[in-house]
This record gives structure tokens, C-alpha cells and sequence, in this order.
């Protein structure tokens, strides 16, 4: 009896070692479940959902505390991978939090800028050049479309283009048998 | 006789090939404008060297490679540039890209011309002049040749295969260069030979060549060329692929994610080695190719084309039958549609293959898959085509990955022997170019995190800093305090109270000197003393001139009331 109670207790011992060494050892850094969220979003970094970039979303919806229909610019199919990554049932964008919209990247008028550097404080990605005074201008590569920097402008110089297809961007289109009227019938 | 190998799968449709290899090559005229697009190889858009206005000569250099995956484009003949400008492309989207046009001048004058002495100058020297020149592969791929041109890391290569299968049906281009220009071909080749450093080069040319077999055959004994030996191959569509021809040649087969240089093996086109052959030794860049204009035409035939003609003129030479509803550039199993007749002929541009709906009837309306097999049979790639449909259909493009859809070399096969008529190829570039888009977007997500996480660390160290710099002008100005402080203390001497601790006396001392400051002023305005009689008068002056107005102001307002006292 008391053989049978040393060893389990032994064993319990040794195992409760050996799983405090390993959680100590092979502790995770961060969490996962947050960059998982984050590389699924589209790094837009414009606050739609409420929350000051995507990261910070992340967090929101790895906490429970922001629900996955609240990202304009990953649109449907963003809230139906973030739907997939956590077991969630997919659900219409959230409309209070904006509407999908095409693509597009930011367009300052040269002619109009009067170089007050507020656009260049408001763009969380660094994609306009220019310095107080001097002329700017938006890497339009770099652009991520957030239109953050658009309410801050005084004098209303900055539009959002939206991006044109180009041959090297051109997709081919998903293969439908194309429905065309019917030609005229002659008398 | 050599051995052979063989792929799996292949389909044997009807070659139509007779009728355009009747009669030799003929030269198709220069048209009035050329349209010459800046993109027309794998890589980097060229940039444009010339201006509207700027005259140019043949073989001139118009556009300059970006970066070493571009190659540089030529103007075709001589003549005036007209424009620079967006124009539509010979592409299925039908969109436009940036174009030189030029006005012919129909003097057709040369540029100068140098022969390149490769021999004499280091092997990356002669890639960068292939590069200037515009070399790219004939085959249908375009990708920049002299990029393949590197021996790799070994130094040298064990095969060369060379291919002039051409297998797609009404396709001859190849075969006609084959039989008129053989001797610039195994020039070419001897040229890619010594920079890639071969051990043997194989001609692989589709039995049903007979004449071009037999000329390359002749030139390469002309040539006294040892370890070039011309082989036969057995005609079955898509023979011409590069991965298949190396498997019938070599029977080495290339897995999925490799490349055939990993296994010593590198392959070109023809029409490549021709126009290595004309760069290296004549110093003529690419501006012209053998076209094949075939199809629903009267006098199908072969011609030498200026880059940048525009379709409709080399359409015309082969006289179109009325019916003509559509061009396709390229074959009837890999052609693409062109948005129009009027887009220019390009390096990629190995055939114009006019259509109507007698000659390629509509297909018969799309019929569920049943199953069957019969694509996987067929699939040269040894891929397993209804699965990449059934993904490519649902939009699964992670498992259409998996199934390995881009060793897909979208020869058609599939799509010709589906019983049910399912246009497999269009699925699968469908999913390609979503796959491509997504790709593009991931990364430009990735950069976008990194661009955004480097601001937040950047504003935070600036917020660190700005706290440090005001943490230090605090701890001046209180030391300034502590120092005036001590001064006023010892002027008060010992009736101040007792001592609190000297921080809370520095304390007090800033309070007490801004007191005692706002008090100085509020006394009197820091403007109103020290002021010179002048300024005094001129005061009075304005005082007594506004006590008058104020006066005829009263009076005017109020004009029944007796004035104020």
C-alpha cells in the first residue's frame, strides 16, 4: 500500500518536473494565434476597425474583445479566412466599420501642396517624401490605400486613384460560358 | 541510332502544317508605322531611350534593359519616331502598354554593325551584349536568353538540347528557318556551346521535318562540328515542350521544383540560336522573326516580319478568307486571342492564326466531369488534371498548389480529350493569376508590416528622446534656481524660516520669481514706460482726438439730449 502510494507520488514528482522544465525551456514568445490573425489582414494600417493598425486588431480579435467582420479592406474574403483560421461562422462586413472598396493609392497634386508635412505625420507605412515647406509626394509602391492621409491635408490636394490594370496585373477571368443577346431577327 | 525516351501522355491532333511550307520565306514589307512594344520579354518593362521627333535608325536601341531579367528592344528599320505612348497589346486582356511608334522612312538604313568577338572578351561581357541586343527565347516563352547562358556552378554543362520539334499544329516558323537558314543556326548553336561550356549538343527535330532534318544535317557536317548530332524524334504534340523534349532526348526528367540545369541540361529554341547567330556575328539585335501566318487564310506562308508590324498588314500578305472572325497568336492548342488586328507582332509572335467559326467551330456547351481519367492520360506533365479542375473550379487554389498546378505547361492536351468539352486551360490560368495576384498582395502586405512596425519603433525612440532632452532643460533650470536661490536666502539672511529641503527651496524659489514677475507687469504694461517726450505727446494727441469723437459720436445719437456737463 504505502509502495504503491511513494511511487505514484515519485512519478507525479518526476512528471511535474520534467513539465515544469519543459513550459520554462520551451516557453512561446508572444502569441501565436495574434501573428496568425496579423499575416491573414491586409496590413492596410487604416484603422477602420477601430483599432490603431492591424496589429492592434489582432490582438483585439485573439482577445475576444473585436469581433472578424470589422476589416473594409480585407473584404469578403479577408472575414472568410479569419472565419476559417478560428472556427467562426463567416458574416456580412460589419457596415458601421465602412464598405470594401476597390483599390487604390493616394495621389498628392503638386501644384496644390503647400508642404505642411500633417499627410506625412498621418501615414502609418512612411509613403510620402517631402520635408516643411518642400513639395511631397507619395511612393505610390509603398501605398497602402488607408486614406488616413486625406482628411489631415488643408488645402485638399490629396485624392486616392484607383490602381488601373495593367498587362503584367491582368488576371484571366474565371471560365463562364459568356451569355450574349440574341442577334436581331431580320423581317 | 540513338536511344530514345519517351513522356506519358501526348495527343496526336491534325497538323495542317503542309500548306504553309509549300513556298520559301518570303520578307513581309515595312509598314507605314511601326508599333514596337517596350515590353515584349519575361522581366522588366525596358525604359524608352528615344522622344517623339527623334530619328532613328535600323537596329537602333529604343528601349534599354531594367535590371538583368529585361532585355533591350530595337527599332525594326529606320525612320521617325512618331510617339511614345500606351497602345493595345498583342494580349488576351486587350489592355495597353507603353509603345514606340515610328514612321518608317523606307530607306531601311542600317545602324552600324559590328560582329562581337566573344571569343576575346569575358563570358559576362558577351551575356550583357545578348542582353543589348534584345535576345530573348523564340520558342513562345520569352524569357531573356542570356540569362540561361550561364554555365552555372559547375562551369560547364553536359547537354545542349536544341529544339525544332515544333509541335503544335499549322506552326512551321521553325521548320522553314530550319531548311532556308541551317548554317546560321549551327552557328548560333557552336556560340551557345562554347559559353556554356557543352559536352554535346542534341537537335531534337520531329520526324515529320524530313527536309529540315536533312538541312540541319548538312550544315552540321558542313560545319565540322564533332558531338552535334541531329535526332529524330517521333511526332507527338507536345514533343516541342522543353521538359518533354529533354525526356525523349535524354530521358532525364525534371522534378517538380528543379530546374534542367540542376541535371546538366539546357534548352533552346531554333529561332534562338539563329538570332544569337546574327547578334554575335553580324551585330544585328533581334528586330525581325520568321512568322507563320496560317489558319483561314488563301496562301498560307511563312514570313520574315519587323517587330512592330502590325498584324492586319502580315494577315493581308497570306489573303484572309472573308470570314475571318478572330486572330489567334500562337497555335489552335496554346494561341491566345488577340483583342484585334491592328496589335503588332512581337517576339513571341511564332504564328498569326487567322480564325472563323467554320474552322474552330464554338465549342459544345461545358458538360459536368465524369471522371473519367482520360485527362490524366493525356497530361504530359504527369499532373492529374480533373483534380487541379475540380480545385481550380472551387477556388481551393492552396490544394491546386499542392497538386503542383505550375508544373502545368497548359499545352491543351486535357482540354482536347475531355469528353465532357470542360476548357481545363482556362481553369487552370484562371488559378494561376489568382495565385500570382495573391502572391503579389501577400508581399506587398509583408512590406507593408514592416514599413508600419519601423514607424512605431522610430516614434517611440522619438518619444524617448524628446522626454530625455526635456528631463535634461528641467534639470538646468532648477539647478539656475537652486543658484539664485542660495543668493536670496543669504540676502535674507536667518529670519527666513527654518529650511525645508533644498529641492522644495529650489521649488519655491521658481515660484516665488515668477510671482513676483507677473506681479512687475501686471502694474504696469511693459510698453508704457520708458517712453520719449515725442512718443508722449503723440499719445495726448490721439487721447484728446478720441474723446472729441466719442463726444460728436453722443451727439449724433442721441441729437434731443443736452450735451454731458
Amino acid at each position: 500500500m504505502l509502495t504503491a502510494i511513494l511511487v505514484m507520488a515519485l512519478g507525479a514528482v518526476v512528471l511535474g518536473a520534467a513539465l515544469g522544465y519543459a513550459a520554462v525551456r520551451f516557453r512561446v514568445q508572444g502569441d501565436p494565434l495574434v501573428e496568425k490573425i496579423d499575416a491573414v489582414l491586409p496590413q492596410t494600417q487604416c484603422g477602420q476597425c477601430g483599432f490603431p493598425g492591424c496589429k492592434p486588431y489582432a490582438q483585439a480579435i485573439a482577445k475576444g474583445e473585436a469581433d472578424i467582420n470589422q476589416c473594409p479592406p480585407g473584404g469578403e474574403e479577408g472575414i472568410r479566412k479569419l472565419a476559417d483560421l478560428l472556427g467562426r461562422e463567416v458574416k456580412p462586413l460589419s457596415a458601421e466599420h465602412g464598405v470594401e472598396k476597390p483599390k487604390a493609392v493616394a495621389f498628392i497634386d503638386e501644384q496644390i501642396c503647400i508642404g505642411c508635412t500633417l499627410c506625412i505625420q498621418a501615414c502609418p507605412v512612411d509613403a510620402i517624401v517631402g520635408a516643411a515647406k518642400q513639395m511631397h509626394t507619395v511612393i505610390a509602391a509603398q501605398c497602402t490605400g488607408c486614406e488616413l492621409c486625406v482628411p489631415p491635408c488643408p488645402v485638399n490636394c490629396i485624392s486616392m486613384q484607383p490602381i488601373v490594370e495593367t498587362v503584367e496585373t491582368w488576371k484571366w477571368k474565371y471560365p463562364i460560358i459568356e451569355i450574349k443577346p440574341a442577334p436581331a431577327r431580320i423581317s | 541510332m540513338r536511344q530514345l525516351f519517351d513522356f506519358n501522355g501526348g495527343v496526336k491532333p491534325d497538323y495542317h502544317k503542309d500548306a504553309s511550307v509549300q513556298r520559301p520565306i518570303a520578307v513581309s514589307p515595312a509598314p507605314a508605322f511601326l508599333v514596337i512594344p517596350l515590353h515584349q520579354s519575361i522581366g522588366g518593362t525596358p525604359r524608352p531611350l528615344v522622344a517623339p521627333g527623334d530619328h532613328v535608325l535600323k537596329g537602333q536601341r529604343i528601349g534599354a534593359a531594367d535590371g538583368n531579367l529585361s532585355a533591350a528592344v530595337h527599332a525594326s528599320t529606320s525612320g521617325t519616331v512618331s510617339a511614345v505612348e500606351m497602345r493595345r497589346m498583342p494580349h488576351p486582356s486587350g489592355l495597353s502598354a507603353l509603345c514606340v511608334v515610328i514612321e518608317t522612312d523606307g530607306k531601311d538604313e542600317w545602324g552600324e554593325r559590328q560582329p562581337f568577338d566573344y571569343r576575346n572578351r569575358p563570358r559576362e561581357e558577351t551575356r550583357d551584349y545578348l542582353r543589348d541586343a534584345g535576345i530573348v527565347g523564340l520558342g513562345g516563352a520569352v524569357f531573356p536568353s542570356h540569362l540561361k547562358l550561364a554555365p552555372g556552378k559547375q562551369g560547364s554543362l553536359d547537354t545542349l538540347v536544341i529544339n525544332g520539334a515544333e509541335c503544335e499544329p499549322f506552326i512551321t516558323c521553325d521548320d522553314l528557318l530550319m531548311r532556308e537558314r541551317a548554317a546560321g543556326i549551327v552557328r548560333g548553336i557552336r556560340i551557345m556551346r562554347e559559353l556554356l561550356a557543352a559536352h554535346r549538343v542534341l537537335i531534337g527535330i520531329e520526324d515529320n521535318k524530313p527536309q529540315a532534318i536533312a538541312a540541319m544535317q548538312a550544315a552540321v557536317s558542313g560545319s565540322g562540328e564533332s558531338d552535334m548530332e541531329i535526332v529524330a524524334i517521333p511526332t507527338r504534340y507536345p514533343a516541342g515542350g522543353a521538359k518533354q523534349l529533354i525526356r525523349v532526348l535524354t530521358g532525364i526528367e525534371v522534378p517538380h521544383g528543379k530546374r534542367s540545369t540542376d541535371y546538366g541540361v539546357q534548352c533552346f529554341n531554333v529561332g534562338t540560336a539563329y538570332a544569337i547567330h546574327e547578334a554575335i556575328d553580324l551585330g544585328q539585335p533581334l528586330i525581325s522573326r520568321i512568322v507563320t501566318v496560317a489558319g483561314n487564310v488563301a496562301a498560307p506562308r511563312n514570313y520574315e516580319v519587323l517587330l512592330g508590324t502590325p498584324m492586319r498588314a502580315v494577315m493581308a500578305l497570306a489573303e484572309p478568307l472573308p470570314d475571318t472572325d478572330r486572330i489567334i497568336m500562337g497555335g489552335p492548342m496554346m494561341g491566345v486571342p488577340m483583342p484585334g488586328d491592328e496589335v503588332p507582332v512581337v517576339k513571341a509572335t511564332n504564328c498569326i492564326l487567322a480564325g472563323s467559326r467554320k474552322l474552330f467551330p464554338p465549342p459544345p456547351p461545358e458538360m459536368p466531369c465524369i471522371r473519367c481519367g482520360e485527362c490524366a492520360k493525356a497530361c504530359p506533365a504527369d499532373l492529374q488534371p480533373f483534380e487541379l479542375y475540380w480545385f481550380a473550379r472551387a477556388k481551393i487554389f492552396g490544394k491546386a498548389q499542392e497538386y503542383h498546378l505550375f508544373d502545368c505547361i497548359e499545352c491543351g492536351c486535357c482540354a482536347y480529350v475531355c469528353p465532357s468539352r470542360i476548357p481545363l486551360v482556362d481553369y487552370y490560368r484562371f488559378a494561376k493569376s489568382e495565385i500570382w495576384a495573391r502572391e503579389a498582395e501577400k508581399e506587398a502586405a509583408d512590406k507593408a508590416r514592416e514599413h508600419y512596425e519601423f514607424r512605431q519603433q522610430r516614434e517611440e525612440r522619438e518619444k524617448q528622446e524628446k522626454a530625455a532632452r526635456l528631463a535634461a532643460k528641467t534639470a538646468a533650470g532648477r539647478e539656475k534656481a537652486a543658484v539664485a536661490l542660495a543668493s536670496v536666502t543669504s540676502a535674507e539672511s536667518a529670519t527666513a524660516a527654518p529650511a525645508a529641503s533644498p529641492e522644495e527651496d529650489a521649488k519655491k524659489a521658481l515660484i516665488a520669481a515668477a510671482l513676483a514677475r507677473a506681479r512687475a507687469q501686471q502694474a504696469q504694461p511693459a510698453n508704457t514706460t520708458g517712453l520719449t517726450p515725442e512718443q508722449e505727446a503723440e499719445i495726448a494727441a490721439i487721447e484728446a482726438r478720441r474723446a472729441a469723437m466719442r463726444e460728436e459720436i453722443r451727439k449724433q445719437a442721441r441729437p434731443h439730449l443736452p450735451p454731458d456737463n
